[in-house]
């Protein structure tokens, strides 16, 4: 069982982390969502006009900047990259327009469950879903070929880039957009935000914390070790939220969602195989991002223009629902990711 | 004996452990090259998870990994 310490310590810790952000003052479940802080932040450069969302997070920062510490101290920052990074960009931008779908990341929608939002639980099934479709494709030699070791300077320009604008963003602030309303304008104090993402950070760098891991392995390997660390976070959230007389288990009026079921599977089933061809979950693509990987840097860079894509045409869904545009955009996402899964099978030779 | 060898280095999570399970079907005993530490990682769980005996040699930051069913 002490494999699995690390692991689930992690979790909860994540767990507990995010409903504290969330009593801060993060909108209700939004503790973390990658996904929904990288599109505050494209709204924050002004990449994208939805007056909503538009803050640039410091949890982001934490998070990448806290990976790189924890991967420099542990002689682990080592720069590589070169594998695909065009695909990886496209299907950074394709899980981008699933995770706006259903309103949150795969570590969102572990806390939505977590705080008795149902909807959630759809978007889980869908998760499950996509991911199999994922592993069909790994399974088949699926690969998005080998990256390349680069020097230390290649693997520092995007979480060194990222510190940079942050710095900007407190001593300029007028540079940047700022929501008046809407969950852009919630926010934890900039200082606990960014403590939480240093904290999560280090302890996701250390013990490989991936959302869409869990159950991959669990299905392909019959391994339990990343899916231990999610159910962790689902425990402590429902935990955490019941004592903070915030678990409310329904379909309607949830803190930032929708209730349309079909749509909420196939966001996250989009999201679910996306994020297996990419070998994790946004999450996961940040952490690496500070370890030096610049092909999780170019998916992130990738996640951040399909958000700000998805609010400058409508593709986001609200609380009102999907939009007939994300719901064309979801299907040209599922075409994008299968024609990458298809042209990317490898032929494997036997073993030389 | 020269082993059957898989080249895994370079390549992103989970594909080194897929194709270690790949090879444990075709091979009672194999060698699998990996170029970082997760990869290690996850091969050892999955040796681990499977009963398979495992050595693992590094040199200038690449790995060789030799497993054998026991």
């Amino acid at each position: 069982m002490k494999k699995y310490l690390g692991i689930v310590l992690t979790g909860c810790a994540v767990g507990a982390a995010a409903v504290v952000l969330t009593l801060l003052g993060n909108p209700g479940n939004m503790g973390f969502c990658i996904a929904c802080f990288l599109r505050d932040i494209a709204g924050a450069a002004k990449l994208h006009s939805a007056a909503v969302v538009q803050y640039l997070r410091p949890e982001i920062v934490g998070l990448v900047i806290g990976a790189m510490i924890a991967a420099v101290a542990a002689k682990e920052f080592k720069p590589r990259g070169g594998s695909a990074p065009a695909t990886r960009f496209a299907l950074g931008a394709a899980v981008m327009v699933g995770a706006l779908m259903f309103l949150g990341c795969p570590l969102r929608m572990v806390l939505r469950i977590g705080g008795g939002d149902l909807n959630a639980v759809v978007g889980l099934v869908g998760f499950a879903a996509g991911i199999l479709c994922g592993v069909f494709a790994l399974n088949r030699g699926f690969s998005l070929k080998r990256a390349y070791s680069l020097g230390k300077a290649e693997g520092s320009v995007l979480p060194v880039g990222l510190a940079l604008l942050f710095v900007l963003w407190l001593v300029q602030p007028g540079l940047f957009a700022f929501s008046e309303s809407g969950p852009g304008s919630m926010a934890a104090p900039v200082l606990a935000a960014l403590a939480a993402g240093l904290l999560v950070g280090v302890l996701a760098q250390r013990t490989r914390l991936c959302m869409v891991g869990g159950i991959r392995d669990a299905v392909l390997f019959r391994d339990f070790y990343l899916l231990a660390g999610f159910a962790a976070i689902l425990a402590v959230t429902l935990v955490g939220n019941a004592a903070a007389g915030r678990l409310l288990f329904g379909f309607a009026g949830q803190p930032v969602a929708h209730t349309d079921g079909v749509w909420n599977f196939l966001g996250m089933a989009l999201v679910g195989w996306g994020s297996v061809l990419l070998g994790g979950c946004p999450l996961r693509q940040l952490i690496l991002t500070g370890e030096g990987n610049t092909d999780s840097g170019i998916t992130v860079l990738g996640m951040i223009v399909g958000a700000a894509v998805c609010h400058n045409f409508g593709l986001a869904s609200s609380a009102d629902g999907p939009t007939l545009a994300g719901k064309i955009a979801v299907g040209i996402g599922f075409a994008v990711v299968a024609v990458i899964t298809v042209t990317n099978l490898q032929k494997r030779g036997a073993a030389k | 004996m020269n082993l059957p060898v898989i080249d895994a280095r370079g390549l992103a999570c989970p594909e080194p452990v897929v194709l270690t399970q790949q090879a444990h079907r075709q091979h009672k005993q194999f060698a699998v090259l990996v170029d970082n530490k997760v990869a290690v990682q996850n091969i050892a769980r999955f040796c681990q998870n499977r009963g398979l005996a495992l050595t693992v040699t590094e040199e200038n930051g690449e790995y060789r990994l030799e497993i054998a069913a026991k």
